[in-house]
């Protein structure tokens, strides 16, 4: 059923988790976006978010990137406690987020924006070689389709484009990428790229964290499926454990797996 | 379960022939330097044909070279900040302002000319700060406050000038013999050129011998060999023709410095790479972690000191300073001159280049008209204003396909 190359099996968790939330609880104003939400990312790991409109997983994508801090909990990485205090101190923590837009620049070229901001210079002057070797490298290892690295990102489809957004949030090595609905606007084909990139990020070594609504594609890659309801958890299933109607009633709340996971999670009425 | 996929590797590095990518760009409306090239071409042969020739006699080569160093000095921070996909409409006034500083320090208080030209310079960068300020801080478009700045910095100038009137500049002072009467010697501009030529070999060797390091293709070394070559034929045509009148004028050699120089900066340091990516997607720019602030104060700041030393030459060309230097057309000439030469006014394409070439066209067409006996501003603004509209357009139509063939 696949290459040698590419082992679909889940792998087996690394004993210690790169990233582990704890209680986390968001408040905007009145409202309680996220409420002693949990979560863990181990390395080499993908750990599916999802959850119904409104169930807080962009809050809390935006808080591992950094745009908004948690009100209350923890969020523990590589075993010391952290603060994400602004989307800088993310990156340099190590967790590297991918937003829907993307946030690409269409007039400059691949290399240019795989290193934009962080560009390589010899000497005060940009180094294109090394910058454009890299960019060879780091595509071969995703595998991912880009024609030639010299092309302008406008050039590009909507699939090699979410390629190079998420090759760009690998060029600081991070630990952890957060991918927040990298499929939700491609065809079938750039979507099967794209999960086949979320295969290399993994083999890779990183903890993936994939937020979205496509349950197929969730089934597809992810190890892990963490269910958020109305800013709670809602279980965590082992993806190979469960069925597809399963993450439905989790995420609709025809069944409550919070409750009995998390007895603490529960505020009081 | 998602089937396996058949990845392809990406092709080998360096990819198709040089033609190949050329026309593949045209087509995507990444159109470059070639519609003013086309249009210079075009604009040349009618006054050539028009004038009987007298518009390539060596005489008014040396004059237009000389009438482009002003208006192309400006015009190279108007790149600048139309890069950013920003626009400043008051580089004629603070080129005028200049100007006064100079007549007023110079023969009015008699101070030297090096204090001369930091005052100047430095009013030019304060404006420019002041810009970059107003514009980060209260989000004002570029267009409105520089348009307020049109008329205060105009204020100032008249303010400056309104006891003496005109000034006239001493001939054997230092900025009118360097916009007006200072050639290279024969063996100095051949020597630019070569300079310029091998420098270019030179940097297109290096190239080629890291990408061959780094494990990339590299272009053939005769390609580079015969781009230089044609450049040194070029200029040293160019350099010898002009040496059969008074030769290259010091002030044009310095636009073409400046503009190798600017160049530069823009295309290989990572504050010229910040300035695309500004001008491209400002949002993108911010969360890369450019500092956004910075890249719009350096570069309005740049605008203002460009236009202040554009407007000091312009002022030594004409050995005067007067009430209207910096009006009239100068404002958009430069705009002109930068849009012409291929620079977007939609933000993130273009390079210094085009503050060049842009104001070869720009001051053929006065030139040229001038030759043919037609007095006056009307045609010149006409003709100008026409060619800038086809520029624009070009520049829109490019823009256009490019987002056709970005959604492949």
């Amino acid at each position: 059923m696949t290459t040698t190359e590419l082992d679909l099996r889940p792998r087996v968790p690394a004993t210690e988790p790169v990233m582990s939330l704890r209680g986390i609880t968001k408040r905007f104003g009145a409202v309680r976006a996220l409420s002693r939400v949990d979560l863990d990312v181990y390395p080499g790991e993908v750990v599916a978010l999802v959850g119904d409109n409104g169930a807080g997983k962009s809050t809390l994508v935006k808080i591992l990137a950094g745009v908004h801090q948690q009100d209350d909990g923890t969020i523990t990485f590589e075993n010391a406690v952290v603060s994400i205090t602004d989307p800088a101190a993310a990156r340099e923590l190590g967790i590297s987020s991918v937003f829907q837009d993307l946030a690409l620049c269409d007039n400059l070229d691949v290399v240019a924006n795989l290193f934009l901001g962080h560009e390589v210079t010899t000497g005060g002057v940009i180094d294109e070689e090394e910058m454009e070797r890299r960019s060879w490298e780091l595509l071969r290892q995703l595998s991912a389709r880009i024609p030639s690295v010299r092309t302008h990102v406008a050039a590009l489809s909507g699939g090699q484009r979410q390629s190079v957004a998420i090759a760009r949030a690998l060029v600081g090595e991070p630990k952890v990428v957060v991918l927040d609905e990298p499929t939700a606007a491609l065809g079938v084909a750039q979507t099967a790229e794209v999960l086949n990139l979320i295969e290399r990020l993994r083999e890779r070594g990183h903890g993936v964290v994939f937020v979205s609504h496509n349950l197929a594609d969730v089934q597809a890659v992810a190890d892990r499926v963490v269910v958020l309801r109305l800013g709670r958890n809602n279980g965590t299933f082992n993806t190979r454990d469960i069925s597809y109607e399963d993450i439905i009633a989790a995420i609709t709340g025809a069944t409550d797996h919070g409750a009995s996971r998390n007895p603490f999670t529960e505020e009081p009425a | 379960m998602s089937a396996p996929l058949a990845t392809t590797r990406p092709a080998i590095p360096g990819g198709p022939s040089l033609l190949t990518r050329l026309t593949t760009r045209v087509r995507h409306g990444e159109l470059g330097p070639l519609p003013v090239v086309v249009g210079l071409v075009i604009i040349w042969a009618v006054f050539g044909v028009a004038t009987g020739g007298d518009f390539f006699g060596a005489e008014n080569l040396v004059n237009l070279a000389v009438q482009c160093a002003g208006p192309g000095l400006i015009a190279v921070g108007v790149v600048l900040v139309l890069l950013l996909g920003e626009i400043d409409l008051s580089v004629g006034s603070v080129s005028g302002l200049g100007a006064a500083v100079l007549g007023v320090g110079l023969v009015n208080h008699g101070w030297p000319f090096p204090l001369v030209l930091a005052v100047a310079l430095g009013a030019g960068a304060v404006i420019g700060l002041l810009y970059g300020f107003l514009f980060a801080r209260f989000g004002v478009p570029s267009f409105v406050l520089t348009l307020a700045g049109l008329l205060t910095f105009l204020g100032v100038q008249l303010a400056l000038l309104n006891t003496s009137g005109s000034i006239n500049l001493p001939a054997d002072s230092f900025i009118v013999r360097f916009s007006l009467f200072e050639y290279l010697l024969p063996w100095q501009a051949y020597l630019l050129a070569v300079l310029g030529a091998g420098g270019l070999f030179l940097s297109d060797l290096r190239t080629s011998r890291r990408r061959e390091r780094a494990g990339l293709a590299s272009r053939p070394l005769a390609v580079s060999a015969l781009k230089a070559g044609l450049l040194l034929a070029v200029l040293l045509g160019v350099a010898a023709y002009l040496a059969t009148d008074r030769g290259t004028g010091v002030s044009f050699a310095f636009l073409v410095v400046v503009v190798v120089v600017v160049n530069f900066f823009v295309g290989r340091t990572r504050w010229g790479r910040s300035i695309y990516a500004v001008g491209g997607n400002v949002e993108a720019a911010r969360r890369a972690g450019v500092r956004v602030h910075v890249v719009y104060l350096t570069v309005f700041m740049l605008c203002s000191v460009f236009a202040v030393v554009g407007g000091l030459v312009s002022a030594g060309s004409l050995t005067a300073v007067t009430l209207s230097a910096g009006t009239g057309d100068v404002n958009l000439n430069a705009i002109a001159a930068a849009v012409i030469g291929g620079t977007s006014l939609f933000g993130g394409r273009g390079s210094a280049w085009s503050a060049l070439l842009g104001v070869i066209v720009v001051q053929s067409i006065a030139n040229g008209l001038s030759l043919m006996n037609f007095q006056g501003d009307a045609p010149r603004f006409i003709v100008t204003g026409v060619v800038l509209l086809l520029a624009v357009i070009v520049d829109s139509v490019s823009r256009r396909s490019r987002q056709n063939h970005g959604t492949v």
